[in-house]
Order: structure tokens, then sequence, then C-alpha cells
């Protein structure tokens, strides 16, 4: 099974209705056991057991970003290599990003409020977090705004890669903007060092939130190629005269 | 019913198109506007159907409804078709019967005969230049309306279409109807000739 | 009254089924919000005290936008020369047109306001305030800009002199919002009387609106 058979749609759909199942069934089975363990692990001595928002919070932002690496990768292979999958994962993966991203916003907004008093505060992380959800909805409007998906395809792939290049370029000067005005510096969110009885269930809740976009991402490729399929059919259909 | 036009003036951005027109038209007849491109024979169906203000004399439907304009008795087709790609073709035909008057009109027999029947849940986007142009054509027979201004008619369909709106127009005029439209190609109906900017 | 009702679900149906949908507006009102921090500093205190102020600009801008659009598609496609060739007076059609794009451009920015209130620190009072306010004005907004739409109906860079146009005519709106806002936190007595000449001069918009709009869109069809 090479990759060049992944290229044929039909291939795609078939391999695909055949893991899924599988690949779903793993997601649960992970995502139950990283759960279980973040309810059990001990509680920060500063913030209390408010810290294990952390167990969402940081997969959920690891994964906004490496969504976009997704993306990215699926735009070269729409732009250089012109691989016919390649437009579809792009644009199944966007949505599933900008949900990722949402979720690191409000849980990071949750975990800032016993902290700051306020829901939300312009910090480095969040602020960037922010710009990256903005970054994708207008990725979304892009995908959704332009008629033929494949010239679709093409101008959300230059933009996603532009994206990617301003993206270190954004947090780079967000960082810098955020230390003109708060020398002070708030209580960081998830410190540089985890003890391990942190370390091991946000593993594994980070590996448990990779299958669940792996496993959304190959569902969503699947809807998006049966509803190209219904769209050609209609096509087809309006172009025969009247039986 | 009679549809006069008396010394018609038309000026466009400060050139004049023509002036001193006058013509007629009875119910049962049809009008064929024919000139070189330019001459102005858009331009004088946009005059009756309301869309130009003339510069000089005037437009009066005889027979009509006493408080309605010539342009709210007639129906004008344009070179746009007026379609929303966003809308299926039903919606866009039930939307132009509701916005002028036609009531409970028969929208389903009207796509039938111009034959889109069976695509009347497709998005207008699909639809081909032809399709586009008999959805139009549908408009007309959605809502009854005694004028009917047709501009290039006949353009984008295919023998078969052109075939159809002879028999719709044939139709129209039987029933008392006024065509006046515009046109290089024959209409496929007797029509008497009304010339614009042959200058002696 | 059922042509009307025809154009409303006509004019919604479609703005809710093309490219970005109705979320764009918000989209672009919660883009211009989140700027405004990286110009002014992430001071929470400014930000509250200036929250209204940026809100109220965002939601101008935002209406701005998709006010470009609400002649010219029809105007484009042919569909303005039928529509003055129905038997409802052109002016209605013009208000039942802003209607339609105050339903969907207008409320939903009035509905994300909450949200944003939170990226800006403000409180409950403040942000129930703005979201009152913009009610009350965004129709304002809306009437004034369809006369600089029908203005700009046929022209190439529309956008910008609809802009230049409809800004100016905005102003009186734009003082009164951010004054009531400011006014329900700090002193909440003097909150009735700006609001009520919002109200006012979203009625006179009803009014003067769809008057302007037609004549210029018939001095526009020629």
């Amino acid at each position: 099974m090479t990759l060049i058979d992944l290229a044929n749609p039909t291939r795609f759909l078939s391999l695909t209705a055949k893991i899924l199942p599988w690949l779903a069934a793993a997601t649960a089975i992970l995502l139950a056991v990283g759960l279980y363990q973040s309810a059990m692990a001990p509680d920060d001595y500063q913030q209390g057991a408010t810290v294990k928002i952390m167990f969402i919070h940081v997969p959920n932002a690891w994964l906004s970003m490496f969504v976009w690496g997704v993306m990215s990768l699926s735009a070269l292979g729409t732009l250089v290599w012109r691989h016919p999958l390649a437009d579809v994962s792009a644009k199944a993966a966007a949505p599933i990003g900008a949900a990722f991203t949402f979720l690191a916003l409000v849980t990071g907004s949750l975990w800032g409020r016993p902290m700051w008093g306020t829901y939300w505060e312009w910090d480095a992380r969040l602020t960037s977090v922010l710009i990256l959800f903005l970054m994708y909805l207008g990725l979304i409007a892009l995908w959704r705004a332009v008629e033929d998906p494949s010239r679709a395809a093409r101008a959300a792939a230059v933009l996603t890669l532009v994206g990617a290049i301003n993206i270190p370029i954004i947090k780079f000067s967000v960082d810098w903007w955020n230390t003109l005005h708060q020398p002070a510096s708030v209580l960081r969110m998830g410190g540089s060092t985890l003890d391990k009885a942190f370390l091991i269930p946000l593993l594994v809740m980070a590996v448990a939130f990779s299958l669940l976009f792996v496993t959304l991402h190959l569902a969503a490729m699947r809807n998006e190629i049966l509803r190209r399929r219904v769209r050609a059919l209609q096509m087809q259909q309006a172009s025969q005269p009247r039986a | 019913m009679r549809l006069t036009g008396s010394q018609l003036r038309c000026v466009r951005g400060g050139r004049e198109i023509f002036a001193g027109l006058d013509f007629t038209a009875d119910a049962g007849e049809a009008l064929a506007v024919v000139g070189a491109n330019g001459a102005g024979k858009t331009s004088l169906l946009r005059l009756i159907a309301g869309l130009i203000a003339p510069a000089g004399g005037s437009v009066a439907l005889a027979g009509g409804g006493d408080d309605l304009s010539p342009a709210e008795q007639a129906h004008y087709l344009g070179h746009r078709d007026a379609l929303k790609s966003a809308l299926s073709v039903l919606e866009n035909l039930a939307f132009w019967r509701d916005a002028l008057g036609g009531e409970n009109a028969d929208i389903g027999a009207a796509l039938a005969a111009v034959g889109l029947d069976h695509i009347a849940q497709l998005p207008a986007a699909y639809l081909s230049a032809g399709q586009r142009r008999r959805l139009s054509i549908a408009r007309l027979l959605a809502v009854k309306r005694p004028i009917w201004l047709l501009d290039e008619p006949t353009a984008s369909l295919d023998a078969h279409g052109q075939a159809m709106l002879a028999d719709l127009m044939r139709a129209h005029l039987g029933g008392g109807g006024v065509i006046v439209a515009a046109t290089h190609l024959p209409l496929g109906i007797p029509a008497r000739e009304l010339r614009i900017g042959e200058r002696a | 009254m059922t042509a009307l009702f025809a154009l409303l679900r006509r004019d919604i149906q479609v703005a809710l089924r093309i490219g970005g949908g109705a979320l764009i507006g918000v989209l672009f009102f919660l883009i211009v919000v989140v700027l405004m921090p990286f110009a002014v500093g992430p001071d929470l205190a400014l930000l509250k005290k200036l929250g209204p102020a940026i809100l109220w600009l965002g939601a101008l801008l935002a209406s701005l936008l998709t006010l470009d659009r609400l002649f010219a598609a029809d105007h484009d496609d042919g569909s303005l020369d039928l529509l003055t060739m129905s038997r409802t007076p052109l002016e209605l059609v013009c208000l039942t047109k802003a209607i339609a794009h105050w339903l969907v451009a207008g409320l939903p920015l009035i509905v994300a306001t909450p949200i944003l209130g939170l990226l800006l620190n403000l409180d409950g009072d403040a942000t129930l305030a703005v979201a009152l306010t913009l009610l009350a004005g965004t129709p304002a907004l809306t009437f004034t800009g369809m006369i600089g739409a029908a203005l700009a109906v046929a022209l190439r860079r529309g956008g910008l002199l609809l802009a230049v146009l409809v800004l100016p005519l905005s102003i009186p709106v734009l003082i009164f919002g951010v004054a009531a806002s400011n006014a329900a936190v700090l002193e909440p007595a003097g909150f009735g009387a700006p609001l009520s000449i919002l109200c006012a001069l979203s009625l006179a918009g009803l009014v003067i609106g769809p008057l302007a709009a037609a004549a210029s869109l018939r001095h526009g069809l020629d």
C-alpha cells in the first residue's frame, strides 16, 4: 500500500472505512485513560485543583499548531506535488484545527480566571492563540467564499503557507509587545518543568487528542470526498437533456 | 389594447440616440426592433420598461390597467438573467412570481413549459447559459403581464429552445398580448419591423 | 406585501448561503476589536475605559463593509431592473433590503458583543449597555449606509466611495452610541437622553434612508 494508492479517492474511502472504527475505539480508550489519570493527579501547591485544566488546555494548544502544520503539508501537496487528495485534507483539517484552537482559548480563559480575576488577559501566549484562531476562521471563510473547490484549494493553500511563515513572526512580535507593557510576569501557565506526576497524564492526553484529530480528520476527508461526488452528480444531472 | 410611443427621444451620456420615434403595437401584434449595434434597440426597450426616462415624448398603454404604468404591465427580458446562484431553480422562480405579483401562478407548469422541471431543486449555479435563459423565460409565464419586452431573446438558446420560445410567443400573442423584441436574428413569428438608427 | 416578504426572505437566504455567510461580518468585527489592544497596549484598565468606543467603531466598520453589496449584487445581475418594474414602490423595496441587511449583518454583531466585551475587560453592566446602544443605533447605520450604497451602486471602486460618503453621516450615531454606553457605566441617570436620541436617529433614518436610496437608484439606472 503505497502513498500513490491513497491518491485514489475510492481506495481512500474503502481503506478509511476499514480503519476508522478502530481509530475511534483507540481514541475513546486513550481519552478515558488520560482523563482518569488527570483526575488522579495531585493538586498543585499554588493553583490547587484548577491546574488540571492544563491536561486539556495544553494538548489543545499543541494541536492547534500541529493542525496548521498538517494543513501546510497538505498545501504543499496541492501546490507542489499536485496530490489529488491534498486539498481534501486541507479543507477537512481547517474546522477541526479551529475547534482545537477555540478549546485551547476557552480552557485557557477558564484556567486564567482564578489567577487573574478576569476571564481574559492579554498575555503573550493566549493572545498568540487568539490570533491563530482568527487566522483559522479567515481560512475557513476563504474556503467557503470560492465556489469551485479546486480554485478554492489553490487560494487556501497559498494562505496556509503564508500563515505558516507568519506564525513565528506573529508569536515573536506578540511576545515583544507583551514585555513592553507587562514587566512583571503573571504566573506562567503550565510552567517549564513538570513533575512526573503531571507529565505522564499530560502525554497520555496529548496522544489521545492527537488520535482524536486523526480520527476526525479522516472522517471529515471522507465526507468531503462524498460531498464532491454529490456535486459532480448534480452538475451532470443539470447538463443532461430532459428525459 | 394598444401600446404607443409618441415622439420618443433618448439621450444617453450626452449623446442623442434617437429622436422623434413613433410606434404602435396592438393586441396580438409583435414588433421587431432592428438596427445596427449601438443604434438604440436596448435603449428603446429600457425606455418602455421605465428604466430610462425619455428626454422627450411618452409611452402609453391604452386599454390596460388604469392605475398602472406601462412598465408595471410589462415583462423585461434583458441580457442579464436576474438569477441568484445560491438559490435553486424553483426558489428563483417562486421569488419572481411573488415579487412581480403572480399570486397563485403555477410555477411547476411554467418550469415544465421551458423544459426545466426535472432539475427544479438544483442550485442555479449549475445551470448552463441556455438553461438560465429558459429560467428567465419561465418568469414570463409565471406572472401574467400583457407586454413582453425582449432583448435578443434567442441568444444562448439552441434550435430546440428557439422553437420553444417561438411557441410561447405565439401563445402570448394569441392571448391578446403585445411583444416588442430587439433582435438581430429571425424571431420565428410574424412581426412588424421597427427600424432604428437608419437615417437617409 | 407578499412581494416584500418574498424579497426579505430571498435576501436573507442568499446572504446566509454565499461566501462566508452572515458570520464574515462578525469575524471582521472580532478582528477589528482584537487589533485595538495591539495599538493601545494590553492595559486592562485602559481597555475597559475604551471598550465601548472600540466596540462601536468595530460595529461601524463591520456594517460598512457589508453595505457595499446591498444594491450592487442586484444591480449587476439585473434584479434591480425587474424590482423597479414590480408593482411595489421602490422605496419599500429599499426598506425591505435594509431590514434584511440589518438582520443578517447588524444583529449578529449585537449577539457577538458579550464575547468581545470579555476580551476588553468590560463588566456585565457595560457590556449590556453597549449591546443595547448597538441595538438602537445599528439600524441608523444601515439606513444611512443604504443611501451611500445606492449612490455608489454602479461604480467600480464603489466600496471606498461608499465609505467616504457614509462615514460623516454616521458620526452622530457614533457620538450618541458611545456617550450612552459610557453614561450607563459612569452615571446611569444620563443614559436615557443619548439612548433616546439614538432611537430617534434610527427612526429618522427609517424614513429618509429608503426615500433617498430609491431616488438615487432611479438616477443610477439610466
